[in-house]
């Protein structure tokens, strides 16, 4: 067991024995180091003027991600490489090509959200240097500018795309030196204490099963993206801390008699699960393009999403929908259980406090029709209003069984049952929807609040299962945005 | 590396913003990255927790007791006057005094070693309220008899009446346009420093140095010229900063001289979206009439304002409503009410456009609801309102200076409105889903202050013995440009390369009494009290080099970095340096006010406006009527700064103000609870547009053709304000595409914001 911990920062190593658990990335930068070019706009994972990039080890290799410093947990980069906007720079150690793009195309005005921005580009550019408009405005999902209307910065994007220079790019010339001081960096057990707070930092999964025997009651911490506002905005003490946010990252695909099983660590990111999404269930890959900005999904876990219970979290839906279920670790036993049965009610779930998510189960049933719906007040990077997921089989011409869960209609993600009901048995036509559409009124009593009335909840939850019908039935006008625009 | 810098300065040219460098590398300092004096501490503010209530007790003993903590001050311990109102109307406190008048006060400020410490202590404290009825909307505040915050305004030509009871067709209604919070990536902050005797220099995020500087010595007991106040840029300001700022220099002045340390105060987005105005939110009552032809013979309407607890700039925005009432339009007769109202909610406050665009707003719902009263293209009836030259606003100032019909048949023209007209509703006559609207919507937006004192400005100007140049005026950076407009202008006038001259902070100590940066016009401004300055010292140096050269006056030229004095070509060092040996003074204040302006606001007449801006834009939206969300797929503007002291710098403004606009009229929602709780207060709950909002496709123009008729510098228009309301195109495309779903062709209607749910809930209503 150690009680330090070791991380690169730009050009040098840091090893730090006092760290409390709520100690942010951001504040070690700005107060502790005085790096003061990675700024602080909301403190809540939102606008992105925080932006670094964290390069961490995986199976592939090391990679380096934008992520959000203001609610990334310090103790959380132990073993990686943090990159500022300080620490970057040409070969040569002029401006950077992203740099410069965005000096020609005029791309900064205030010039307060740009270094957040630059350091989400960086990662694009590296990431993916055939990056085009759309990619790069996904890339940009979490960073907002209220100065130029982007268009100035989408164009710098393509410009710096456009210049290429990757292989000579520090980070890549670096990179197998990097990865060699990363690697020795792990290993073991680190815990950490600052005054009478604690942060631990398991060496490996069976070793978190020993923390948290050892710390009940201990928080999981994995992305941080919902635990990191209880700390910056509601000055919650979530010692002692486990962060676990580098464990359980294995994936699993088996073929099955009706199509696949995808099993999936709950450490996986959105963003490492993304490749999968878009191979297995094409349906839901806008759908998971639209899970928080890009720099959330690089740090929020699958396993994070469903443990904190939130009735307005993304994945559970459509993984209800699925017929998804996961795997509770205590000690070295496990349970499985069918995911909806999780979320017993508002705030509550079926997880003793020593218990860990520790695999997501999704069989991917190749006869069912899949969708997964969201509707925002903002498109991208916002809360449902609604959410929801459809899995409809149909056998000759009969809907043999419908799977259908909504979030944000009730205190926990649930499924309508009344509505699956009056779809189950029924021809696959529009009268079956049409019922169902109604249905659904009796299955949940939505809340109104700042993102949604219940009039607004119900009368959309319905027009999905005719947006549903529509999709599959009438090709000849289009019935999605992304299908008319342009048109 | 390519340093912008490095260019030659000139006016009418794309050089890039004098801090891009400093932006794309992190190293452009705003103030919570100045380096900390030894000692500082930080002050935290706590909020009320009541939307109108007496303060019945005030238990500290928890946040003193708190690590760090070294204090709390109230109401009580302000050593001069406990107010930070900008027009004098003793309102608006600093700390709440016994009442508490909306939901997130400051009432008190906590003082800690860090600011975690303050912050966390703030949370301890216990303050008791004796719960008072509240009202937050206008009408309500109306018709629960909370009066005004401030003198309302009318504006009168005509007699409306009359030509309301003439007209062929008359249409009333009532619009609701939702406010909008500035959300400037750079938060509020102010970083204070005790001085000798009764001194203090602060640093802080503002539009409006002077104004800080007369708060903090009001609420310190001590005169202005004790108070030095400092800015060398802000992350965004778009008005916010123009007096919301005014409390946190104050708690942190008077912190510091209490504590004889260093204070900063920076609140966290929540306490920042909370405690400080927004743009106002407006219910707008109207009457129209009009002939059968679509032409508008009188208007009456009735705008009525949340203006919060306390008057700030209200009873200003307000007039600005009424100011842009008629946006584009001639208004035969007409009688336009304001209604400051006071409700129990933050003091509301400048926001680009000032009121402007809650007043044209309306005026495009005006030609909508005649355009679908008569099935006419709306863009027909806007064409025939349009003002020509010659005719009178409401407030009786001429328009001189029309250039709309001509940026109209451009725009028409470039972004093939008709065609593209017939295709929407070609497509929406399918039926189906998706429904398509189309709008191209004008701009005429008066420049000038309307409180005509506001409209004059200084600059200074040295030039070093090593001919480097020290360029400093009264306006502030807060990303618009500025600095490098004045500095283009500076460096035309020396004929010099831009990086010969260092643009440095705006201080108070060196050009005084200065206006706000803002109402567009701080370009119009400073750079004519820079170009005043950069003049007083050119014609110094010409008479220097005219008698030591022995050539005619008007034989010496500034070229390229030289003076050209009859056949001698010197470089400009050189003779920067020989003109300080024979003791030329080598600085000058420069000083501008604005010609021709005039406003009686008791008669409502006047020239309050000493040039109009102009523009237009073409907007076309795809809206799902299943759910309410939308696309905008295309948007074309044709804009007018005039000529162009910058292109690249005035398209960014254009654009950024488009996409500003365009959010407060789609996902920009402040929305309250019942206890009168902004419950939208932090980037998580109010969205303002991402990089995929803007429009698809998205062409910008410049009106490359347009030159000010008035004396301008260099022949430019002001440009921060007037595109913003561009963007009721897209609005005005929303609520076409809506009514499509209409079997009796009503119009929409749609209140602002059209967030998906207003659009969806419409939709369902249309249908119906």
């Amino acid at each position: 067991m150690e009680h330090q911990m070791r991380f690169l920062l730009n050009g040098s190593e840091v090893a730090l024995t006092e760290v409390g658990p709520a100690d942010t990335l951001l504040d070690y930068l700005r107060l502790t180091r005085r790096l003061t070019g990675t700024k602080e706009g909301c403190a809540e994972g939102d606008c992105g003027a925080c932006t670094v990039l964290v390069g961490r080890l995986t199976p592939d290799g090391l990679i380096y991600e934008p992520v959000n410093a203001c609610i990334r947990f310090l103790a959380s980069v132990h073993g990686c490489h943090v990159v500022t906007i300080e620490g970057m720079s040409a070969p040569g150690g002029g401006l950077h090509a992203i740099q410069q793009a965005m000096i020609d195309h005029h791309g900064s005005q205030c010039g307060f959200c740009t270094p957040g921005i630059v350091m989400s580009l960086y990662g694009l550019w590296m990431a993916d240097p055939d990056a085009g408009p759309a990619r790069i405005e996904t890339a940009l999902q979490g960073n907002l500018c209220r100065c130029t209307g982007y268009e100035p910065i989408i164009k710098a994007a393509v410009a710096a795309m456009d210049a290429g220079g990757q292989t000579a790019d520090r980070l890549a010339v670096e990179r197998d030196r990097v990865a060699q001081q990363l690697r020795a960096m792990w290993g073991q057990r680190v815990t950490l204490e600052k005054q009478g707070q604690q942060a631990i930092i398991p060496a490996d999964s069976a070793d978190l099963a020993k923390v948290l025997a050892e710390y009940p009651g201990a928080r999981m911490i994995a992305g941080a993206t919902d635990v990191g506002l209880w700390v910056t905005k509601f000055l919650r003490d979530i010692s002692p801390a486990v962060f676990i946010g580098h464990l359980m990252k294995d994936i699993e695909i088996t073929d099955t008699a009706s199509g696949r099983e995808i099993r999936l660590g709950a450490g996986v990111t959105y963003t490492e699960a993304l490749p999968l999404i878009a191979r297995h269930l094409p349906a839901a890959r806008e759908y998971w393009l639209r899970i928080g900005g890009w720099q959330v999904r690089n740090m929020g876990t699958i396993g994070g999403n469903i443990a904190n219970g939130s009735p307005i979290g993304d994945t559970p839906p459509l993984l209800i929908a699925l017929g998804a279920r996961i795997v509770l670790r205590r000690g070295d036993n496990r349970r499985e259980i069918a995911i909806e049965d999780f979320f017993i009610d508002y705030g509550k779930q079926d997880r003793a406090a020593d218990e860990f998510v520790e695999t997501i189960v999704i069989p991917v049933d190749e006869n069912a029709q899949l969708a997964a719906y969201k509707i925002s007040k903002r498109r991208e990077s916002d809360i449902s209003s609604v959410a929801a997921g459809f899995a409809i089989t149909v056998d000759g011409g009969m809907i043999t069984d419908a799977r259908i869960a909504f979030g944000g209609m009730a205190g926990v993600p649930k499924r309508a049952t009344g509505a699956e009901a009056a779809l189950r048995g029924q021809p696959f036509a529009e009268a079956a929807f049409d019922a169902a559409a109604r249905a659904v009124a009796d299955d949940f009593t939505p809340l109104s609040d700042m993102r949604a009335s219940a009039e607004y909840r119900a009368t959309v939850a319905a027009n999905l299962f005719r947006r549903f019908w529509l999709e599959r039935s009438e090709p000849g006008l289009p019935v999605r945005l992304d299908q008319a625009v342009g048109a | 590396m390519k340093d912008a810098n490095q260019q030659l300065g000139h006016a009418h040219s794309s050089i890039p913003h004098d801090s891009a460098i400093k932006h794309v590398t992190g190293r452009a300092d705003y103030t919570d990255d100045l380096p900390e004096p030894q000692g500082l501490i930080h002050a935290y503010l706590g909020l009320s927790q009541c939307a109108h209530g007496k303060i019945t007790g005030m238990d500290f003993t928890d946040t003193l007791a708190s690590p760090g903590v070294l204090g709390v001050m109230t109401a009580a311990d302000l050593p001069g006057v406990n107010d930070v109102a900008p027009t004098g109307k003793n309102d608006d406190p600093v700390f709440a005094d016994g009442e508490v008048r909306y939901w997130g006060q400051p009432v008190f400020a906590v003082l800690a070693e860090t600011r975690d410490q303050a912050r966390r202590a703030a949370h301890k404290a216990r303050i008791d309220y004796d719960v008072l009825p509240h009202a937050l909307d206008p009408i309500e505040a109306r018709d629960a008899g909370m009066g005004y915050v401030t003198e309302p305004l009318t504006l009168k030509r005509g007699d409306a009446a009359a030509g309301l009871a003439a007209a062929p067709n008359r249409i009333s209604g009532r619009m609701r346009i939702g406010g909008q919070d500035h959300f400037y990536l750079e938060g509020q902050i102010a970083m204070a420093l005790p001085g000798e005797d009764d001194e203090v220099t602060i640093h802080v995020s503002t539009q409006h140095p002077t104004e800080v500087q007369h708060m903090v010595a009001h609420v310190l007991g001590v005169p202005a010229s004790a108070v030095v106040v400092n800015v060398r840029r802000m992350g965004g300001g778009f008005g916010g900063k123009e007096t919301q700022m005014n409390l946190f220099a104050c708690v942190a002045a008077v912190a510091a001289k209490r504590l004889g340390r260093a204070v900063k105060l920076r609140p966290d987005r929540d306490d920042d979206m909370t405690a400080t105005g927004k743009r106002h939110d407006f219910v707008v009552d109207y009457e129209v009439g009009f002939d059968d032809q679509g032409r508008i013979l009188a208007v009456s309407g009735d705008w009525y304002a949340r203006c919060g607890f306390s008057a700030d700039l209200s009873g200003a925005v307000t007039d600005r409503a009424l100011f842009h009432a008629d946006n584009a339009y001639f208004y035969p007769d007409v009688e336009l009410r304001s209604h400051p109202m006071r409700t129990n909610t933050v003091s509301n406050t400048a926001f680009r456009g000032f009121g402007g665009p809650q007043g044209v707003i309306v005026a495009e719902r005006i030609v909508e609801q005649i355009a679908y009263r008569l099935g006419l293209d709306p863009l027909q009836v806007r064409r025939a309102n349009l003002y020509r030259n010659g005719q009178l606003t409401p407030y009786h100032q001429e328009v001189t200076d029309q250039i709309l019909p001509r940026i109209l048949d451009e725009l028409e023209a470039s972004s093939d409105y008709h065609a593209r007209r017939q295709a929407v509703l070609d497509w929406n006559a399918r039926g189906g889903v998706i429904r398509k609207g189309i709008a191209l919507t004008p701009v005429k937006f008066g420049i000038s202050f309307t409180a005509t004192h506001f409209n004059q400005a200084g600059a200074l100007i040295h030039i070093y013995t090593d001919g480097s140049i020290h360029l400093n005026h009264g306006g502030t950076e807060m990303g618009q440009g500025l600095n490098t407009k004045v500095a283009q202008v500076v460096a035309e006038a020396f004929q010099v390369d831009l990086s010969r001259i260092k643009i440095t902070k705006t201080t108070t100590e060196k050009v005084p009494n200065t206006s706000a940066t803002a109402a567009s016009s701080g370009t119009d401004l400073n750079a004519m009290a820079a170009l005043n300055a950069a003049e007083q010292i050119r014609a110094r140096l010409v008479e220097f080099v005219a008698r030591t050269r022995e050539v005619a006056p008007a034989d010496v030229r500034f070229e390229a970095g030289h003076v050209i004095a009859g056949a001698d070509v010197i470089p400009f060092a050189e003779v920067i340096e020989a003109a300080y040996l024979d003791r030329i003074h080598l600085s000058a204040a420069g000083y501008y006010r604005t010609p021709d302006i005039h406003w009686d606001r008791k008669t409502g007449r006047g020239r309050p406006f000493y040039y109009y801006a102009y523009g237009a834009a073409v907007s076309e939206v795809s809206v799902d009527t299943l759910t309410g969300e939308y696309v905008i797929d295309r948007s074309d503007v044709l804009h007018d700064v005039g000529r162009s002291l910058n292109p690249a710098i005035d398209k960014g403004q254009v654009e950024g103000a488009f996409v500003q606009g365009a959010g407060w009229l789609t996902s920009e929602e402040l929305w309250w609870d019942d206890k009168g709780r902004l419950r939208t207060h932090a980037p998580s709950t109010y969205k303002i547009p991402l990089a995929s909002d803007r429009p698809r496709i998205f062409n910008v123009k410049l009106a490359e053709w347009s030159e000010n008729a008035e004396r301008t510098i260099k022949g430019s228009k002001a440009v921060g304000e007037p595109p913003f309301m561009l963007p009721i195109s897209v609005f005005e495309a929303i609520n076409m595409a809506v009514a499509s779903v209409s079997p009796t062709g009503q119009p929409a209607l749609l209140d602002a914001p059209a967030t998906p749910e207003r659009v969806l809930m419409a939709i369902e209503r249309l249908r119906r």
